[in-house]
């Protein structure tokens, strides 16, 4: 196991250079000069100038390539051309609230999109299955900014349930901190637990239909102790892999909807970064984010040995 | 709900959604940018069906222009997604150690989450609807292409091909002859979901700033314009993510019944 999961991260390295290949080479990829689409149309010529040396455009791109992966390999993200400030610090201010919305958010779509499923599997054709069929394609026609507007509209300035933006830390109580986060995290939670419900679904179906299965009802093993012990833990593999790529879509919605409630975290820093056409910053968030996900990701793998003995690496 | 109705009920509001975009200049008299100092954030009136915006112009003017604008972006991904991935997908097929190497280049773009990577790409290139097509079309790429050539990878291995190849057929021959039918098919459905995710880039990018630039009437600025004052005038919101929304729902319906009607995999199942 151990041996596997070192394997496993060091597989994630080439990945890795790929991305950051991919988020490096974007500058040298657009027509004209960067510097200048960067420096806005208003901007004087020192200070396209000024851009060009700060985003290293006036060395060769192999070389100035190689200095870069080494600087970010070492955590340093480059330097905002707007603030000046350490791109590393100004996302680490905002890392508080990114992630306690994608944690409550993973927490909240699981716990629904599970049992959810399950249930739909469970009485096939029935009214949890048409429920969740309607569910899903409400879920993935809806997108993430728009629900949060129709879930702040509704609890937020009509009921006057819940606050209708901003962030609370969860060092002021953990209360307030959820009373924040709880309309974003639904909203988020709209296709996440959509995505969840639909796999588990089908993987329940497919694992239902198995012998072993129909020797369980047979010997009069309680049913739900047949959905949730026998079943459930046969169908996990298939449900596991997708919250792992479902998270790819959460961060990005996550990014946007952000800014539907106000939390100053990641998704505020990068529409910022846009106006003020801040690169360094929004190829931080890119980096960091992304590595986030392949991280995710690798912990899946490591997963699949946990719920499955069969599987050895 | 039936494949047969989810088609029709699909198809029949997207074809409503694309004549009144396309009908719009007709059906309107107000230009969707005419500004009116006198007439802000009116509530909807037989004047102004939507009502207007902070800057007085006219709602329903504005969210059918960007209808416009959300399928033709939408329309323009789809397909040349479709024709660009089914070329990496093919290409990376025919050979293995080019294979290696492009499926490598396609798993690192989809570890970057879709909306940052078309983040990254709009600040380097600047606000249009032109740029908004290429940006969502190569983070779409890469789902095509892994598509594509996972069903050529497996039709190769069927006997009618394998015999196509001993009768001496040349290859480009067999990838149009006998591999392209086989595409056909999973690339129309693939294609419907990629109008969707489109659209839903599109109104995002432009949402936070990052799209269409701020004069052109899409309904992600619209929506961006309405972010500080959604409060006073809600249906600054609602009207354009109503409209968001059903053609959402419309493409997804008919991708969904697409889906169920060529693919006998997914057919059996009834409600999926």
């Amino acid at each position: 196991m151990l041996s596997y999961t070192i394997r496993r991260l060091l597989m994630a390295i080439p990945v890795m250079g790929i991305v950051a290949l991919i988020v490096f080479s974007l500058l040298y990829l657009t027509p004209g000069d960067p510097a200048m689409v960067l420096a806005g149309d208003q901007a004087s010529p020192e200070q396209i100038e000024k851009i060009r040396a700060s985003l290293g455009l006036d060395q060769a791109p192999h070389v100035r390539f190689v200095a870069w992966l080494w600087q970010m390999a070492n955590g340093d993200l480059g330097t905002s051309i707007f603030s000046g400030e350490p791109v590393t610090h100004m996302i680490e201010q905002r890392l508080e609230p990114t992630f306690s919305l994608l944690a409550l958010s993973v927490v909240l779509s699981i716990s629904v999109g599970v049992p959810f499923g399950v249930a739909a599997a469970a009485r096939r054709g029935g009214w949890t299955d048409r429920a969740l069929t309607y569910f899903t394609t409400l879920g993935f026609s809806l997108p993430a900014f728009i629900a949060g507007y129709a879930l702040a509209f509704i609890f937020a300035t009509t009921l006057r349930w819940l606050p209708v933006q901003g962030f609370v830390p969860l060092s002021e109580g953990v209360q307030p901190w959820l009373r924040n986060l709880i309309l974003p995290a639904v909203t988020l939670s709209l296709v996440y637990a959509a995505i969840i419900g639909r796999v588990t679904r089908a993987s329940m179906l497919e694992v239902l239909s198995e012998d072993y299965i129909r020797t369980a009802r047979a010997k009069g093993v309680a049913p739900w102790r047949i959905l949730f012990r026998h079943a459930l833990q046969n169908a996990a593999i298939p449900v596991i892999t997708v919250i792992g790529i479902g998270i790819a879509t959460l961060i990005g919605s996550a990014v946007i909807t952000e800014n539907v409630f106000a939390i100053p975290g990641v998704g505020r820093l990068t529409v910022d970064a846009i106006l003020h056409r801040d690169y360094p910053i929004i190829q931080g968030v890119v980096l960091l984010l992304s590595a986030g996900y392949v991280l995710v990701n690798i912990a899946v793998d490591l997963c699949y040995t946990l719920l499955d003995p069969r599987i050895r690496y | 709900m039936t494949r047969r109705a989810d088609i029709l009920i699909g198809g029949g509001l997207l074809l409503a959604m694309v004549l009144l975009a396309l009908l719009a200049p007709y059906l309107l008299k107000g230009d969707p940018r005419a500004l009116s100092p006198g007439s802000r954030l009116l509530a909807p009136s037989a004047l102004h069906w939507f009502g207007t915006d902070q800057l007085g112009r006219d709602l329903f003017a504005r969210v059918l222009y960007g209808a416009r604008i959300s399928l033709f972006v939408g329309f323009s991904v789809a397909l040349l997604s479709s024709l660009l991935g089914t070329f990496v997908g093919m290409v990376s097929a025919s050979d293995r150690r080019l294979d290696a190497v492009v499926m490598r280049v396609m798993d690192g773009v989809m570890s970057i989450p879709a909306i940052l990577l078309a983040i990254a790409l709009m600040a380097v290139t600047g606000g249009s609807v032109l740029n908004v097509i290429v940006a969502v079309t190569i983070v779409e790429i890469p789902r095509v292409a892994r598509l594509i050539r996972g069903i050529v990878l497996s039709l190769r291995e069927q006997p009618y091909v394998e015999a196509a190849i001993a009768a001496g057929t040349s290859r480009p021959m067999i990838m149009v002859r006998h591999l392209l039918p086989g595409i056909t098919a999973p690339l129309i459905v693939q294609a419907t979901f990629v109008w969707a995710t489109a659209m839903i880039l599109e109104a995002a990018l432009s949402f936070i700033g990052a799209g269409t630039p701020p004069t052109t009437p899409s309904w992600g600025n619209i929506l961006a314009d309405a972010r500080s004052l959604w409060q006073i005038r809600p249906t600054l919101v609602f009207f354009p993510g109503v409209f968001l929304f059903i053609t959402l729902l419309a493409v997804n319906m008919l991708g969904d019944g697409l889906r169920d009607l060529l693919d006998p995999r997914h057919a059996p199942e009834g409600a999926t």
